[in-house]
């Protein structure tokens, strides 16, 4: 009698233990480890970024981040956490999104989507993504601007730091391109702020921004 | 019939069937004439909603069209959009419906403030940062800042308390599950998080 009872006992309280933790309300305490977790991360970030990672247009605009360079990632996760990268939308979700995520989610998170390559989600438009493909693959030589194929790829997939543009949303990439100097180059030793493209994107009248944006949006 | 008398006829019968289509104000005069006479009598005379019965006014017209069309398909299937909702907007023509949704996206909004004010604050939280600890998304992200919405997002500031937090807790119960990506961040609440946000929402102006 004894011995089933203290059985008994021993399943009760484990039964206890282990429905007492699951049964815990989600509030924002209950971050267990299943919560943070790539894969749950993964959905998190594609409910502005996209089903797909490639972009999405809301009230406000999350870029395309579908077949980003993992070393791009990792700058801008960096230098948003520093809070040395601050455009405005970024400023407004980004840095709080990012909160909490360990090193290594981040890293899972950047190699998910690194791998994934949807169509654009724009089509860019006829005569304008034409000028935009001019610039790209000549530069602007009369205004110091060089060939962006050079870092960027012939295909805009990037390299390394340099990151993708292809099928980057053209919203984004001008905003970019014309806050580049206010918000991204805000410590010119931050790993990617890149000193030469906040030269570059001084140098770009907003036509020409424009018609790159449009040309890169709609590159595959 | 001398020529120009038929001409005349031909013309007022043609003028007469496209006219109400014509312009943007003959849309909305088409819409608020449909609207007086039968939405009404549950969304409340001036459209501010009423009992179970969302507010219409000042809703987005991409939103109000495409759940009309949802109405119709019956891809919102909880149980009031299918005894209330379902037949009234199968009984819309593309025309009409378009044309009530222009009608109602131009009345102004009343904030119905009808949620639980002590939980206003940490809803308000929760609508423009999300809980990224337990992966919600920022709602204002998509519905704006002051939740007013845009495109095919719908408003939700100033909506009914009970009217968001029943949407809120169907799709987590299986509800409208082909609805575009609210599934999945309702998935992501708790019951204690849609309290907090639909109270939030009911006061915003």
């Amino acid at each position: 009698m004894k011995a089933i009872s203290f059985k008994l006992a021993l399943q009760t309280a484990v039964l206890t233990a282990v429905f007492s933790t699951a049964g815990l309300a989600d509030g924002g305490d209950a971050a267990g480890p299943a919560k943070g977790d790539v894969q749950t991360k993964v959905e998190y970030c594609k409910n502005c970024h996209g089903a797909a990672g490639e972009g999405f247009h809301g009230y406000y605009t999350a870029p395309r981040i579908a077949g980003q360079t993992v070393k791009y990632f990792e700058n801008q996760f960096k230098a948003l956490l520093d809070r040395k990268r601050d455009d405005p939308i970024a400023k407004m979700f980004m840095v709080h999104a990012l909160d909490g995520m360990s090193p290594s989610t981040r890293a899972g998170v950047a190699s998910y989507f690194s791998r994934l390559n949807p169509p654009p989600l724009e089509r860019g438009r006829g005569s304008l993504a034409a000028k935009g493909k001019k610039i790209y693959e000549d530069g602007v030589p009369d205004a110091s601007v060089p060939a962006c194929f050079a870092c960027h790829g012939q295909d805009a997939k990037g390299d390394a730091e340099n990151p993708r543009l292809a099928g980057q949303l053209s919203s984004y990439t001008a905003a970019q391109l014309a806050g580049w100097t206010k918000y991204r180059q805000k410590d010119p030793t931050t790993p990617g702020a890149s000193n030469v493209m906040a030269q570059i994107a001084s140098n770009l009248t907003k036509p020409q921004i424009e018609a790159l944006s449009a040309y890169l949006s709609s590159l595959k | 019939m001398k020529p120009i008398r038929l001409t005349i006829a031909l013309l007022a019968i043609v003028s007469s069937s496209v006219s109400s289509l014509a312009g943007d104000s003959d849309v909305i005069g088409f819409g608020e004439k449909y609207v007086s006479r039968n939405c009404t009598w549950c969304h409340g005379p001036s459209l501010q909603g009423f009992a179970i019965s969302p507010r219409l006014a000042g809703q987005g017209r991409q939103y109000i069209e495409n759940q009309l069309e949802r109405l119709r398909s019956h891809s919102r299937n909880n149980p009031y959009s299918v005894a209330y909702m379902a037949n009234t907007a199968a009984s819309l023509s593309p025309e009409t419906a378009h044309a009530v949704a222009v009608y109602l996206s131009t009345l102004t909004p009343e904030t119905r403030a009808d949620g639980n004010k002590d939980r206003a604050a940490e809803g308000e939280a929760i609508f423009q940062g999300g809980i990224p600890s337990s992966n919600v998304p920022a709602c204002a992200f998509c519905h704006g800042p002051e939740a007013q919405g845009v495109r095919e997002m719908p408003r939700l500031g100033g909506q009914s308390y009970y009217y968001l937090k029943r949407r809120l807790t169907q799709w987590n119960e299986g509800y409208s599950g082909s609805a575009e990506h609210m599934p999945g961040v309702a998935s992501t609440l708790s019951p204690d998080n849609i309290e907090a946000l639909a109270s939030y929402l009911s006061f915003v102006k």
